[in-house]
C-alpha cells in the first residue's frame, strides 16, 4: 500500500514536469483545424509544422545566431573566468574578498539596470542589430558566475602540485596552463554548460538590441513568431519551434545531469 | 635576514601576478557591467529621449518624481513583490516535496531526477509559450480538462484577465524554477547524517515529527540561500510576463515597466529612473533578508 502511494507520488512528479513537453510535441504534430479540438494524441500526426517553420521563417538562421552567440559567450567567459579564478582561487592578495563580493553583487543586480547604458554602448560601438552586441551584453550575465564557480573548483586543487611546479621555476602562467588547466577539464565542462544555457536562453538584450528577423536569436524568434492571421497565433509552428530548440537541451541535461547538479550546488551552497 | 625578505618578495610577485590575471576580467566587467550601470543611473537624472541621446539635459530628480507619481509604477511594484513572494514560497514547498521523494532510493531514480531537471534547462520564452498554449482560452488543454472534469462551467481567459494572468505567470515560473530548488535541497538532504534519524525513530518520532524537528532545521541554511537566489531572480523577472501577458500595464513587472518607458515610449530618462529604483529596491530587500534570516554568505575566505 505504501509502495503504491509512493509510486503514485513519483508518477505525479513526472506528470507535472513532463506533461507540458508532451503537449507541445502532440500539438506540433497536429495541423490545421485539428489543433482547435484538444485530444490526447493527434489523429493524423504530421511533420508539416516542422517543415513550415523552416520554410516560412528564417528559423535556421535564428538557430545559427543562437549557436554563434552562445559559443562566443562561453568561449570568452571561460578564458576570462579561468585566468581570474586562478588569481582569486590560488593567491591570497589584498582586495580579493572585495572582488569576490563585487562579482556576487553584479550577478544580483537586474539586467534592466544596465539596459539603457548598454544600448548606448552598443550603438556607440556600431554594433546595434548585430550578433557581437549580444555576445558583449550577455557577458554581464555569465562572467560573474563563471569566475565564481571556477574559483570554487580552483580552490579544490592540491597545493602540492603548484608548489612543485613553482620550485621547478614555473611562472604563474605556466602553472595555470600546464598544471591546472588539464585538471580543470570537468569543471570547465560544467561551467561552460551553465554559461551556454544562460546565453542560449537570454531574452531581454536579444529582444532590445536586434531589429530584423535575420539577426534574432531563437528565444526572440519564438516569442515574436506570428503567422498570416492577425487573430490567432500559429500555435502549431510555435510548438514545433519550441520542440526543436528544447530537444538538444534535454539531451544535454540527460547526459550531463550530474555535472549540472554539481555546478548548481557548488555555485549556490558554497556561494 | 635574507630569508623573510625573499619570501615577501615572492608573495609580492604572486600578488602582482594575481592582479595581472584579474585584469582582463576587470576590464570586461567594467565594460559590460560598471560603465552601462553608471550610464543608466546617469540617464535617470536627465530627460534623455531614445531618438537623440546627446540632447539629454540634467533634470535632477524629475524623472524619479514622474515614476513615483505614476500609478502604473506602483501596480508594477505590487505585482513584482507579490509575484516574487508567492512563487518563491510555492517553489520552496514544492521543491522540498520533490527533494524528499528523490531522497528515497527507488528503481529509476536517476531517470526521474533527470526528468525533474528538464524544465530548468528550457528557455523561459519556450516554457512561457508552451504554457500559453495550454492556457489558451478557447483551445487550451487546461480549460478542456477542467471542463471535462466538471470543475469549470465555461472556459476561463487565463492570460487575458489580469487577476488570472498573474496566477498563470506564477504557475509557469513555479514549473520552471522548482527543479533548481528541488536539486539544491536534495544535495543538502544527502549531506545529513543517517544516525540522527535512527535515534529519532528509536525514540518513537514519526516521519512528520522528524521532518519538522530534524530535517527542516538542518537544511534551513541551504534553503535560505537557495530562496535568496530565487527571490533575486523573481524580482527582476521580465520574460515570462512579456511572453504570457504581452506587457499590459495591469500585469507588468518593474523590469517590464522600465523597458517599456525606455524603448516603447522612448523616454530613456524615465525608464532609467525606474530601473535605478528597481536596483535600490532589490538591494534593500536583500539586506533585510540577510539580516532577518541571519544568512551568512561565505565568500570562502579561509
Amino acid at each position: 500500500m505504501r509502495r503504491v502511494a509512493f509510486a503514485g507520488l513519483v508518477g505525479l512528479v513526472l506528470l507535472y514536469t513532463l506533461f507540458p513537453f508532451y503537449w507541445a510535441i502532440a500539438s506540433s504534430l497536429t495541423t490545421g483545424s485539428a489543433l482547435f479540438a484538444p485530444r490526447p494524441w493527434p489523429a493524423h500526426p504530421a511533420w508539416s509544422n516542422y517543415t513550415q517553420v523552416f520554410a516560412q521563417q528564417p528559423f535556421a538562421r535564428n538557430i545559427l545566431n543562437s549557436v554563434l552567440v552562445a559559443s562566443g559567450v562561453v568561449g570568452l567567459s571561460l578564458v576570462l573566468g579561468v585566468t581570474a579564478a586562478h588569481a582569486l582561487g590560488r593567491v591570497a592578495f589584498r582586495g580579493r574578498r572585495t572582488l569576490l563580493l563585487a562579482l556576487l553583487g553584479v550577478s544580483m543586480f537586474p539586467q534592466v539596470a544596465v539596459l539603457s547604458g548598454m544600448f548606448e554602448l552598443v550603438r556607440g560601438l556600431g554594433l546595434y542589430n548585430s550578433l557581437p552586441a549580444l555576445v558583449l551584453s550577455s557577458l554581464v550575465l555569465t562572467l560573474p558566475f563563471t569566475v565564481w564557480l571556477l574559483t570554487t573548483f580552483m580552490r579544490e586543487l592540491p597545493v602540492e602540485l603548484e608548489e612543485a611546479a613553482v620550485v621547478d621555476g614555473a611562472t604563474p602562467w605556466v602553472v595555470l596552463t600546464r598544471v591546472f588547466l588539464p585538471l580543470l577539464g570537468p569543471a570547465l565542462v560544467t561551467t561552460g554548460l551553465l554559461a551556454f544555457i544562460a546565453a542560449w536562453n537570454e531574452f531581454l538584450f536579444a529582444l532590445t538590441f536586434t531589429l530584423t528577423d535575420a539577426k534574432r536569436t531563437v528565444p526572440v524568434a519564438i516569442a515574436l513568431l506570428s503567422g498570416g492571421s492577425a487573430y490567432e497565433l500559429p500555435w502549431g509552428l510555435i510548438m514545433a519551434a519550441s520542440v526543436i530548440v528544447t530537444v538538444p537541451l534535454v539531451l544535454l541535461v540527460l547526459v550531463l545531469q550530474r555535472r549540472i547538479v554539481a555546478g548548481l550546488t557548488a555555485g549556490a551552497l558554497k556561494g | 635576514m635574507a630569508r623573510p625578505r625573499e619570501t615577501s618578495l615572492l608573495a609580492r610577485q604572486r600578488a602582482r601576478a594575481a592582479w595581472v590575471f584579474m585584469l582582463p576580467t576587470l576590464v570586461g566587467m567594467a565594460l559590460v557591467a560598471g560603465w552601462p550601470l553608471a550610464r543608466t543611473v546617469g540617464f535617470a537624472f536627465t530627460d534623455a529621449r531614445l531618438t537623440d541621446l546627446s540632447a539629454a539635459r540634467f533634470v535632477g530628480l524629475g524623472s524619479f518624481v514622474s515614476v513615483l507619481e505614476d500609478p502604473d509604477w506602483w501596480t508594477a511594484v505590487g505585482t513584482t513583490v507579490r509575484f516574487a513572494f508567492v512563487s518563491v514560497l510555492l517553489e520552496s514547498v514544492l521543491g522540498m516535496g520533490i527533494a524528499l521523494v528523490l531522497h528515497r532510493r527507488f528503481a529509476g531514480r536517476g531517470l526521474v531526477r533527470a526528468a525533474v531537471l528538464v524544465p530548468w534547462a528550457v528557455p523561459t520564452v519556450v516554457s512561457a509559450k508552451m504554457w500559453a498554449w495550454m492556457f489558451h482560452d478557447v483551445y487550451g488543454v487546461i480549460n478542456a480538462v477542467l471542463m471535462w472534469l466538471g470543475l469549470l462551467a465555461e472556459p476561463l481567459a487565463w492570460t487575458a484577465e489580469p487577476s488570472l494572468a498573474f496566477w498563470a505567470v506564477v504557475m509557469v515560473d513555479v514549473w520552471k524554477a522548482t527543479p533548481f530548488m528541488a536539486l539544491l535541497l536534495l544535495a543538502a538532504l544527502q549531506l545529513l547524517p543517517e544516525d540522527v534519524y535512527e535515534a529519532a525513530r528509536l525514540d518513537g518520532a514519526g516521519p512528520v515529527r522528524s521532518f519538522f524537528r530534524i530535517t527542516l532545521p538542518l537544511v534551513k541554511g541551504p534553503l535560505m540561500v537557495a530562496a535568496l537566489f530565487r527571490l533575486l531572480d523573481a524580482l527582476r523577472v521580465f520574460d515570462v510576463f512579456y511572453v504570457l501577458t504581452g506587457g499590459g500595464s495591469e500585469t507588468q513587472p518593474m523590469a517590464g515597466y522600465a523597458r517599456q518607458w525606455m524603448f516603447e515610449f522612448q523616454e530613456l530618462g524615465v525608464g532609467s529612473a525606474a530601473a535605478t529604483l528597481l536596483v535600490l529596491l532589490i538591494a534593500l530587500l536583500t539586506a533585510v533578508y540577510l539580516v532577518l534570516g541571519r544568512v551568512r554568505l561565505d565568500v570562502g575566505e579561509s
